[in-house]
């Protein structure tokens, strides 16, 4: 039975590497007594697939990660389990069954788009450089991989966005087809008006990841169902 | 606790290596609220956050402080140069992990001392509290500062830096010591009369409370109390019944991973092997068990407090607990129903052991560990190993038929009347066990077998037999290490073995510090401030600082590593009682000499001394 978590990382735990938070997990799980799947030979752990990595320093209310359980009590009292036995600033918001569907349909392979909340903490964002940033057809970025420096597009990528007295707020392709991190927005953004900030201008909290079922962009959590 | 402030920023966190390393929170950690506790007590392990998390004797001392409802223990580690050097900068002090308040508003800062690599981190610690280094100009609003551990059965090089030292085991004082404390306080005395009052509890030495003399020839003329009433010698304390006595039952949890990701069960205390270069095995004396029951009982709470993914059992010597396969059948039963792994280190390879592994770990990849220690059964004889080749190779050829092919050999250089036959035979015992195992015809064994020969360099340590030995030189050592490898290369199945050997510089430091005495002290202090720190981390070990320290001082590091000291010499430590006395450590420094092997404590009692303590191993058998 495939189970899929959403969970938030907020407070201290911005801190914890994506391994670390992995090996969390694999703790928590044990704690919770969650009757997870094991992966076969002298070293077992529990099988997880998370969704999209977050970023050293960043915060978020949609994390995703699946699991393959033998048997399991209702959401609301796994909740209960997994909320009891981890730290406050990891909890867990749902807990739903997913279809078993093939292997390749988990957390990681179905996310498409996510929602930021970007907080700028040194300065007010400059309101008309982003609409002029965003009003081009284009906006090129270098990417640095290993090998070689690349020219990507991300306007396409940038899905919406709208300024706030909260911050920016971004849906922005996520996924192995296109894939833009916040980040790279605001590089972008900081290239565009010719500046250096400061280290640390901006917090980067996600908010949500979704599917995208028939032109629709669902959020992960709802691809499956609550256990009563 | 989400809300608790970080001493930190967020620009700093961010520009350091793993910045988990100083937020706290962890899994089981524990908060108090400050103005609800009477003592603020900060527990230090002076190395990076992974090696600090990773030590058993702080989980127990944690779990004992804060059951106690008007104490508070927090956990400090040393911070990583990068960030040592934004807090420098910025003259942030140094804070502890849970309330990430400074240190030195604490009443207490208490420090394991494990090895003598970390002293200079030591130093760094206290200058990033803020605490002034010498405990002589402290005044009335700094912590106590009190050393612990191993490395203080000599705490001598590090005296003038401690206002106390606590010889021997944790469990039994501390409670004592802290309502001496409160006392105190109460009755508004001062520092001074605390540390006068500690000085009278078993197992506590106050270093300013003595003064040591020397002779002409740099040997101690005298070390005596200062004040009429404070004891000449001090014994170390140790928990009599360590079946019932404090142990966690929920262990801390690291969020990032760390050197020892396991819940640890310490199954016993002491050894009965009496290996002559060993001061674990001589200062835990008498060996004493846990009890079974407690075990279980510790082993499945802490499985189900942590969620973590292995056990491990911990001792000097995990094949002499005499329950040993009801315990290990029971783990290995929990451990599988719960996927957990379980590791099972210092056990003997016997039928049993051999067993064991198979049901536990894969065989074709996990390896066979012996620590001969020494090359030839003559050394092996001086050093009182009870290891013999027949052993060995018995113990090899049976686990290479079982399917294993792996086997890594721990030996040291450079033990008191090691010749170079012993040198050479340390690469010929290799050379006998890959013989051993091409012995097996080739369709039944698994392809090549890879021999590992680790050697490190031997240092004499306070309280065994061999504290009066000389060192070798760094090129003694050097010499030796490359007549094992020549010797290894001149052989046969030399393609199967394999060789690796430490560097000396680090060892002759560590010779000096294992038995300095009080003058060595500003040798430590000089070498901190030319910049030494992290001295047990290869990549920032610097050899050229110490050597500069010692000759600005005018102190000859000879003089502590490649002498030979007389036994009628008073030794820097001599005012300690281990138990064990310095007849028996005379006589088995005779008896290697002589290469006479000293039975167990449970073959036969050698009258080490230890039974004054009334437990353990001395008493198994009289009732
Ligand atoms: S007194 Fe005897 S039994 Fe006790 S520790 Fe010493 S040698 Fe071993």
């Amino acid at each position: 039975m495939k189970i899929r978590i959403k969970f938030t990382k907020t407070g201290h735990m911005r801190f914890i590497g994506h391994l670390d938070i992995l090996r969390y997990f694999q703790k928590l799980m044990r704690r919770a007594e969650v009757d997870i799947k094991y992966s076969e030979g002298f070293s077992p752990h529990p099988v997880m697939s998370f969704a999209q990595p977050l970023g050293l320093g960043d915060t978020s209310e949609g994390e995703y990660v699946d699991i393959e359980v033998q048997s399991t009590e209702s959401s609301a009292a796994m909740l209960r389990r997994l909320n009891e036995k981890s730290c406050p600033e990891i909890r867990m918001l749902k807990y739903v069954q997913i279809a078993d569907e093939t292997r390749r349909s988990n957390a990681m392979s179905n996310v498409a788009a996510a929602d930021y909340q970007i907080l700028f903490r040194k300065e007010a964002p400059d309101e008309s450089a982003l609409q002029a940033m965003l009003a081009q057809e284009t906006l090129v970025v270098k990417r640095k991989t290993k090998t070689k420096e690349m020219e990507t597009d991300i306007r396409p990528m940038i899905l919406s966005w709208e300024l706030g007295e909260e911050g920016l707020f971004v849906r922005l392709a996520t996924g192995s087809t296109a894939n833009c991190k916040p980040d790279t927005l605001i590089e972008a953004y900081d290239h565009f008006r010719g500046v250096t900030p400061p280290p640390c201008a901006c917090h980067f909290h996600r908010l949500e990841m979704y599917a995208c079922r028939e032109g629709l962009f669902v959020p992960l959590y709802q691809l499956g169902e609550e256990l009563l | 606790m989400s809300t608790r402030k970080l001493a930190l920023s967020d620009e700093i966190l961010m520009s350091v290596e793993k910045p988990a390393r100083y937020i706290g929170g962890e899994i089981n950690c524990v908060y108090k609220k400050k103005d609800e506790v009477s003592i603020r007590f900060a527990m230090c392990f002076p190395d990076v956050y992974e090696i600090g998390m990773s030590h058993l004797g702080i989980q127990i001392l944690y779990d004992m402080f804060n059951s106690w409802d008007d104490v508070w223990c927090e956990r400090v580690y040393s911070p990583w140069p990068d960030l040592d050097a934004v807090m420098r900068r910025e003259q942030i002090p140094l804070f502890a992990l849970e309330s990430q308040e400074p240190i030195r508003e604490f009443d207490f800062l208490g420090i394991t001392i494990q090895y003598e690599m970390c002293y200079t981190n030591i130093l760094q610690v206290l200058d990033l509290a803020q605490i002034p280094l010498w405990a002589g100009e402290r005044g009335e609003d700094d912590p106590i500062v009190i050393g612990g551990g191993p490395c203080a059965y000599n705490p001598e090089p590090l005296a003038p830096f401690f206002d106390l030292f606590y010889i021997g085991e944790g469990e039994t004082q501390y409670a004592p010591m802290m309502e001496l404390y409160k006392k105190n306080r109460e009755q508004g005395g001062s520092r001074q009369d605390f540390l006068q009052a500690c000085a009278m509890l078993p197992g506590i030495y106050v270093p300013s409370l003595y003064t040591t003399t020397y002779q002409d020839d740099g040997t101690i003329a005298a070390f005596s109390p200062t004040k009429e009433g404070i004891p000449a010698r001090i014994r170390k304390e140790i928990v009599s019944d360590v079946s019932r006595t404090y142990y966690p039952d929920k262990p801390l949890v690291p969020f990032m991973q760390v050197t020892q990701d396991r819940v640890v069960l310490e199954i016993q205390r002491g050894c009965i092997r009496g290996c002559r270069f060993c001061q674990a095995g001589q200062i835990y004396r008498p060996v004493r068990e846990r009890s079974l029951d407690f075990l279980k009982e510790k082993a499945i709470r802490m499985l189900e407090s942590t969620g973590c993914g292995e056990i491990s059992l911990s001792s000097l010597s995990s094949s002499d607990y005499s329950q040993l396969k009801e315990l290990v059948y029971f783990l290995i039963e929990e451990t599988q129903k719960r996927h957990v792994n379980i590791s099972l280190p210092s056990l003997r390879i016997d039928a049993f052991s051999l067993d064991v592994m198979n049901k536990i770990q894969d065989v074709k990849k996990s390896s066979l560990t012996f620590a001969p220690e020494a090359g030839t059964q003559r050394m092996r004889d001086v050093i009182n190993k009870g290891l013999t080749e027949e052993d060995i190779l018995h113990g090899a050829g049976q686990a290479f038929r079982g399917g294993w092919s792996k086997v890594k050999l721990y030996f040291m250089l450079g033990q008191p009347g090691e010749t170079d036959e012993d040198v050479m035979g340390i690469a010929r015992l290799a050379e006998r066990i890959a013989e051993e195992y091409y012995e097996i015809p080739k369709e039944e064994r698994n392809g090549k077998c890879q021999i590992t020969s680790s050697t490190s360099f031997f240092v004499p340590k306070p309280f065994t037999p061999f504290q009066w030995a000389p060192m070798n030189t760094a090129e003694e050592f050097l010499r030796k290490a490359y007549l094992v490898k020549d010797t290894m290369r001149a052989q046969k199945n030399q393609k199967s073995l394999r060789y690796h050997y430490h560097e000396a510089d680090v060892t002759m430091l560590e010779g000096v510090l294992a038995r300095g005495d009080r003058r060595i002290a500003p040798v430590i202090l000089r070498a901190y401030q030319k910049g030494c720190l992290f001295d047990s981390w290869n990549e920032y070990f610097d050899d050229r600082k110490w050597k500069e320290a010692f000759e600005e001082e005018g102190i000859s590091p000879d003089f502590y590593t490649i002498r030979e000291r007389s036994l009628e010499e008073i030794l820097p430590w001599d005012f300690i009682d281990c138990g064990v006395t310095k007849r028996f450590l005379k006589q088995e420094y005779e008896r290697a000499m002589a290469g006479i092997v000293t039975p167990n404590c449970r073959m036969r009692c050698s009258g080490c001394g230890a039974a004054v303590f009334g437990g353990g191993v001395c008493f198994e058998n009289t009732n």
